[in-house]
């Protein structure tokens, strides 16, 4: 059982770098970036492609996170240059990415077996699971302190508020459009790093894994969110290492769900039943507050 | 220091809906000046100042500031003259970031944004001392998001964030609109205070006729897009309230 736990813990941490990536979009942003979907599996997709043709894994990383940055140049160019919505922008290129994916990949599953791959470079333990696990940890704490310190600098203050009050940069000589394809760049190669450790650690690539991504992405940093607010936590590492927590938390739940038997069929629509929980529980507690507050005055 | 060359705008041109914000208006402001523009509603005085912010290009005419052709720089290009302070307390400060991180933003107004942490001790320090000229407290909260202060205190704060970095003009589009009147008087004394120690060239847009006569060193009344009236300080001395209230009639 505690196996099972750990293997949730083990996803978590793989799909901790597409949460953060979501928290830059949807939280310092403030657009829902649907990009997501595609850039997940093209980071895949590429590290699959690259290993099979035995790049080695250290070299792969930087070339899958660049992949992901284009497919966010595409996004952030087509929403500011041709001020298309960022959600319509979003769901073209995870539109177009599809066949891109498929044309790099060139079916539509690729195992990746007996790979030579990033957690198999490393034995710092015995148990496999382990190793994966601790390999996975220390790129996601390298992750949150290059982002943490990335959020505390100068440009960090602008990508902050860019997306707090786009009039107010503009006239702090900031240009909106420049630092919005930036963000979508960093997240969407954040993503495609998601890809790349998954493909790995399930030790296959498969041209519809990034399917629905998103919304596990989105729940992690909504749960996030529930807890910045609930804690009152102003400190930018905090809050990245909570988006980690709602990461764990998500697939916590998620595996939970499982263990206790229910049809695998179900996991996407218990994904999203979870995810309309997390929103819609403060919302109506809130109004739930309100209404015996106003029934109190009458 | 600002010339402003038959400028015209227009909305919705060649439609039923077309109308004219700004009518073939020439302007010249010296440096230092403190320009105060009164009118009617939609008489374009919000427009003006969109377009020599920038946030609003003219249909026809030229800009230029210090000399430089200016009519196509976008808005964020020509924040390395012009400061602005909107009507809405709101518009000019990002709420969920702390006090500290507006400063250090309007201190880099005319700079890049690199990948450094500017934010040190020093620069608390320099932001503590210039704040604390307020007398509203507020240089022990600079850490506290600036969405938690009132209406009056941001706007206060933002016309301290416009002298943060070197600025040519100051533009002031109703500042006080929102305000209490204690709030409106510090907002006021700190504009004017800027404008003759720093020497900011300043335009302010108000409908209170008081502060219209209170302060600045000319009075522009525009009227339909034009401008009706350009008094300097000589003519201005001698103005009564009523007379300026019969502009509007």
């Amino acid at each position: 059982m505690s196996q099972f736990y750990l293997t949730a813990l083990q996803l978590s941490i793989c799909l901790g770098p597409m949460a953060l990536g979501i928290f830059i979009t949807m939280k310092i942003f403030n657009i829902p970036d649907i990009t997501t979907d595609g850039s997940y599996t093209l980071g895949a997709v590429v590290t699959a492609v690259l290993l099979t043709n035995h790049w080695s894994p250290l070299v792969v990383f930087p070339v899958c996170m660049l992949s992901g940055a284009i497919a966010g140049v595409c996004t952030g160019l087509i929403h500011t240059k041709l001020k298309i919505d960022a959600l319509l922008a979003g769901i073209l290129v995870m539109t177009g990415l599809y066949s891109v994916n498929l044309i790099i990949l060139g079916r539509s599953n690729v195992p990746l077996i007996n790979m030579h791959t990033l957690f198999s470079g490393f034995s710092f333990f015995h148990t496999e699971l382990y190793n994966e696990l601790s390999v996975a940890l220390v790129i996601i704490i390298i992750l949150i302190f290059l982002l943490r310190y990335l959020l505390l600098t100068d440009f960090g203050i602008a990508m902050r508020a860019t997306g707090n009050n786009p009039v107010m940069t503009k006239s702090m000589g900031i240009n909106n459009d420049a630092i919005k394809i930036i963000g979508l760049a960093i997240a969407n190669a954040l993503t495609a790093l998601s890809g790349f450790l998954v493909a790995q650690y399930q030790s296959f690539a498969d041209i519809n894994m990034g399917i629905g991504i998103v919304i596990t992405g989105l729940g992690a940093v909504l749960i996030a969110d529930a807890l910045i607010i609930w804690m009152n936590i102003t400190r930018i590492g905090l809050q990245l290492l909570l988006v980690l927590a709602g990461s764990l938390i998500f697939q916590l739940v998620l595996a939970f769900t499982l263990a206790m038997g229910i049809d695998p069929n179900f996991l996407k629509l218990v994904t999203a039943v979870f995810v309309l929980l997390i929103v819609a529980l403060p919302r109506m507690s809130q109004q739930l507050r309100g209404s015996i507050s106003n029934n109190g005055k009458t | 220091m600002i010339s402003l060359q038959k400028i015209s705008k227009f909305f919705n041109k060649g439609k039923p809906t077309e109308v004219i914000a700004l009518n073939d208006i020439s302007l010249q402001i010296n440096k230092g000046e403190f320009v105060v523009i009164v009118g009617a509603n939609g008489s374009g005085k919000t427009t003006l100042l969109n377009i020599i912010e920038g946030s609003q290009l003219p249909t026809t005419g030229t800009i230029r500031i210090n000399d430089q052709d200016v009519t196509s720089l976008p808005e964020y290009k020509r924040s390395r003259w012009v400061a602005r302070v909107f009507q809405d307390p709101h518009n000019g400060t990002a709420p969920d970031l702390s006090i500290l991180d507006n400063f250090r933003l309007a201190a880099l107004r005319t700079q890049g944004k690199n990948l450094v942490i500017g934010i040190n001790e020093a620069f608390k320090k320099k932001v503590q001392a210039k704040i604390a000229e307020l007398g509203m407290g507020l240089e022990n909260k600079i850490g506290q998001a600036m969405g938690n202060l009132s209406g009056g205190q941001r706007q206060a704060l933002t016309l301290l964030m416009s002298a943060m970095d070197h600025t040519d003009i100051l533009l002031l589009d109703e500042p006080t609109a929102a305000l209490d009147p204690k709030s409106a008087l510090v907002v006021m004394n700190l504009a004017n205070k800027l404008n003759r120690e720093l020497g900011i060239t300043t335009i302010l847009i108000t409908h209170n006729l008081k502060d219209s006569l209170a302060y600045g060193n000319r009075l522009i009344h525009m009227r339909e897009g034009k401008i009706a009236r350009d008094l300097n300080s000589k003519e201005k001395t001698g103005l009564l309230l009523p007379e300026i209230y019969q502009w509007f009639e």
